[in-house]
């Protein structure tokens, strides 16, 4: 398929991906350049490039530049319709095509162009409107010109400029030339909600119709010209390195066309992925250390656990617990475990890289496309301009996607083959060489007085530090943020509270994950805050309601879930209910699940939600990574983890760490609560609450506590 | 080397399109074998033990069909062998000898399958990446069963994974899928 309207003079650039849509005449251009393989930022003649997001062409194409990495979240469509909205035009106008690496696209709240911790609608919320306000005031100025009326009496509507006179209108393409003459605009007005066309509806997503026709491109898609397929043996034990290796095996295999290590492990390149994966398993590889006694998870938990006591750092304090606690009528105190937990994203890790002697091209799922961009450029020496990184489809993301390891084997092995090579993990690869959700443990102490009020509130979260590798510079006093996120902001107001972080580094490689450091604390928090209650003979709400003093947002959801869902009352034969609130991401969520245990298993029937996001962009969109967090964190919380014995993971595949199945998903009702304010992220924000409304109603169930995750029935 | 390969479609072309293995070709097996993929007969000399997923995707281009796993336990390479769901990763090149294969780029000709149209109409895919194998799988239900309980959805689809949690949304497409006229009137 050939993009017919491309015509010559109007773009160096060949679009060279153009999938006709159904709804609509939409494209999605995943633009590879193969003979130019550094892309320009600088528009050509021709074209009217308003800011970094737009580009108008004279026969009315429109191209809406993507630089978040669209993992099945929907920022595709989201940031799309916040540009569309300002600059009136509909969906089915628009072309969206991956950004390239510009400084234009860092996502202000990371500080680096990248999609993650629910971070882009956020930071594209008034950004991008004013970018389409910007260029629909432009183009509005330019037909004003053009027949010589004041702009007063010009409106744009469907990509189109409208006189009032009902008469005359020029469209878009039009008016590109009279527009690119024009001075640039300083300052916009944004459109107020009540005239919001796209923005609060529920338009289709723009990747679904290729999606459903398996044409999507996903970076296991990707194929270039004399491309070569690799597979790498890595040592199965992190830090250990290879010593010895005999290939003549593996050369042997039909296909395969060099054996050579690198720095990750020994590489099997060949003509097609089979004949790559068949290759490694020739291999005979020796690595030291053969293994690792310390990366074993029994002696990582007994490391966490004497973290539980001894110094600390204060991650959040106020009063004095000590004396609140002395002081309190009652006094609990519960250690909350919770185990390593893997990506696994569907689509398995990979990158393409056609590294040259002048360029480097990467064709990635990646979310982190300027780390992705530095890696190559210190891997190859050359400079920026010269690194290119094309986005695919990511097939899942969930944090494990901001890593460069799998970027970093592409452009070794593409230099040292000097051919365009495209690495694949196998499955067993992806479980192997994971960077985990890590391992935590939670002290918490609560004291309640003699009118059953929470007075004293004490949290030591023990775990390694997330930050260390990846963001060293962000840990300020001892405390890694990432890791206390969800304990050290606790909603709760409580007149004595101490958070600690006990720092207790371990050998398992670890990395960011899905709800971030919210998705174990809340587990700890919203547990402990149920055990609380009932010492005080409080219901959960009740419980809550009371020590979210002035909280009106969270309040409002608590309201909303006991009239709607009736929390008190009681559920259908055998069931319980179990309440979490999480506030995250500037969003709040309150999940009520609905529980029962049929044949020692916990099955989940139904899971309610609240949620409070803020202004709603895209109901359906909101709704949709609820049901999503809730289906990885249920994963996390019922099925499985990961656990290490003597240096290596123990789970190295979906037979031994499941999924949720089909069958197993329970019904999800969201409730969305809007409201005026910003609006907040919900990629992360149903996952940390799934886990302990779930505990919550087995608790219910049982009588028993439930203080770690994954959640065990043992000795019912 | 390939017997045909006119009418497939790659998700890049003009760069894909991988249409024989790079560099001369090493021809090992003498045994061409024989099949008919998405209604055009094909004869391939390649590894016998090759898993069909990756003569689909690096011989053929056909990339709707998943690598997920490589063990038969995701679901995403489902494809239909003789209208039969399998998955293209634990199906070798010599099982499919004289035998009928449909893949996703296959099941309609115009990516208008009933299915399809449901899938979309109910917006179902968020990373998508499972999608083409939930979809095969849903299609030999129907092919089965045209008018599924929520029991027989329930064992057929348990057999793909979705990691996004798109379950409830499958459920919805594949009864409408079933049951036009529930939808339409």
């Amino acid at each position: 398929m050939a993009d017919a309207a491309n015509g010559p003079g109007l773009s160096r650039r060949t679009l060279l991906k153009v999938g006709l849509m159904a709804s609509g005449g939409l494209a999605f251009g995943f633009r590879l350049d193969a003979s130019a393989d550094v892309e320009t930022t600088s528009p050509p003649p021709g074209e009217l490039a308003p800011n970094a997001w737009i580009r108008i062409y004279p026969d009315d194409r429109i191209e809406l530049m993507l630089a978040r990495s669209e993992e099945g979240q929907g920022v595709m469509t989201a940031l799309s319709m916040l540009i569309a909205e300002e600059l009136e035009v509909g969906l089915d106008q628009v072309r969206v095509v991956m950004a390239p690496v510009a400084p234009a696209y860092k996502n202000r709240l990371l500080g680096e162009q990248a999609t993650g911790q629910s971070t882009s609608v956020r930071d594209a919320w008034v950004r991008l409107r004013d970018a389409g306000a910007t260029a629909r005031t432009l183009l509005i100025r330019a037909a004003a010109s053009r027949w010589q009326v004041p702009t007063s009496e010009c409106h744009a509507q469907r990509g189109a400029v409208h006189h009032s006179d009902g008469l005359r209108h020029l469209s878009y393409g039009a008016l590109v030339e009279v527009a690119a003459g024009l001075a640039p605009i300083e300052q916009v007005a944004l459109k107020s909600p009540e005239r919001w066309r796209l923005l609060g509806t529920s338009p289709q997503r723009l990747d679904v119709p290729e999606k459903v026709r398996g044409r999507a491109g996903f970076g296991l898609d990707v194929r270039l010209p004399g491309l070569l397929f690799a597979t790498l043996y890595r040592c199965p034990t992190p830090g250990s390195r290879v010593q010895a290796w005999v290939a003549a095996e593996a050369m042997r295999v039909p296909g395969v066309q060099d054996v050579f290590a690198v720095r990750s492990g020994v590489a099997v390149l060949a003509d097609s992925t089979w004949a790559a994966i068949k290759g490694r398993d020739k291999l005979d590889v020796s690595c030291r250390p053969s293994s690792n006694p310390r990366l074993d998870t029994q002696r990582i938990e007994a490391r966490l656990r004497i973290g539980l006591k001894g110094r600390s750092a204060v991650a959040r304090k106020r009063g004095n617990v000590s004396a609140a606690l002395a002081s309190a009528a009652q006094e609990i105190e519960a250690i909350y475990q919770i185990g390593f937990q893997p990506h696994a994203c569907m689509e398995p890790i990979s990158c393409t890289a056609d590294v040259r002697s002048s360029t480097c091209s990467l064709y990635v799922p990646t979310q982190a496309q300027e780390a992705a961009r530095a890696v190559a450029c210190q891997m190859t020496g050359l400079p920026s301009e010269r690194v290119t990184v094309h986005t695919s489809f990511l097939g899942g993301g969930y944090g494990r996607r901001l890593e460069q390891d799998f970027v970093a084997e592409a452009v070794e092995l593409s230099k040292a083959a000097r051919r365009p090579v495209q690495v694949l993990w196998t499955r067993e690869d992806d479980f192997r060489h994971d960077y985990f959700r890590p391992m935590t443990l939670h002290r918490l102490r609560g004291g309640i007085d003699d009118q059953g009020q929470v007075t004293a509130w004490f949290h030591r979260v023990v775990g390694p530090s997330v930050l260390a590798r990846l963001k060293p510079e962000a840990i300020r006093d001892g405390i890694d943020g990432a890791m206390v996120e969800g304990a050290a902001d606790l909603p709760y107001e409580i007149p004595a509270l101490r958070v600690e972080y006990r720092r207790a580094d371990t050998p398992a490689p670890i990395g960011l994950w899905r709800g971030g450091g919210y998705a174990h604390n809340c587990f700890a928090v919203e547990c402990f805050i149920d055990e609380l209650a009932s010492l005080t003979g409080r219901d959960p709400i009740a419980m809550r309601r009371q020590l979210l003093v002035g909280r009106v947002r969270q309040q409002k959801l608590l309201d909303h879930v006991e009239a709607r869902f009736g929390l008190s009352a009681t559920p259908p034969d055998g069931r319980a209910r179990g309440l979490a609130l999480v506030s995250a991401f500037a969003s709040h969520i309150a999940q009520v699940a609905e529980v029962s245990i049929e044949a020692e298993r916990i099955k989940v029937h139904r899971v309610l939600c609240a949620v409070d996001c803020g202004s709603v962009l895209h109901p359906e969109l909101v709704r949709s990574q609820i049901r999503s967090g809730i289906a990885y964190g249920l994963t996390a919380a019922l099925k499985g983890e990961i656990t290490f014995t003597d240096g290596e993971v123990d789970q190295l595949g979906f037979d031994a760490y499941p999924l949720l199945r089909f069958d197993e998903m329970p019904e999800v009702v969201v409730d969305l609560l809007p409201n005026e304010a910003d609006p907040g992220g919900v990629s992360g924000l149903a996952v940390p609450g799934i886990a302990p409304a779930v505990a919550n109603a087995v608790r219910v169930l049982t009588g028993k506590s439930i203080r770690s995750l994954p959640i065990r029935l043992g000795g019912l | 080397m390939i017997g045909s390969l006119a009418g497939l479609l790659s998700p890049f072309p003009g760069i894909c399109n991988a249409t024989a293995p790079y560099g001369p070709l090493i021809l090992t097996w003498d045994a061409m074998i024989s099949f008919t993929l998405n209604g055009e007969p094909h004869a391939l000399d390649l590894d016998p033990e090759m898993p069909l997923l990756w003569v689909l995707r690096d011989y053929f281009g056909l990339m709707g069909t998943k690598y997920g796993c490589g063990r038969s336990q995701c679901g995403a390479c489902t494809i239909h062998l003789d209208g039969a769901p399998v998955q293209a990763c634990a199906t070798t090149l010599a099982q499919v000898a004289g035998r009928s294969i449909t893949t996703i780029e296959g099941l309609s000709p115009d990516g208008r399958h009933p299915l399809q149209l449901a899938w979309i109409l109910e917006q179902v895919p968020q990373c998508g990446y499972c999608q083409p194998g939930q979809i095969m799988m849903a299609a030999a239900l129907l092919n089965k069963h045209p008018r599924p309980t929520d029991a027989q959805i329930d064992e057929a689809m348990s057999r793909v994974l979705c990691r996004c949690g798109t379950y409830d949304g499958i459920r919805r497409a594949i009864h409408r899928a079933a049951n036009p006229e529930v939808q339409n009137g």
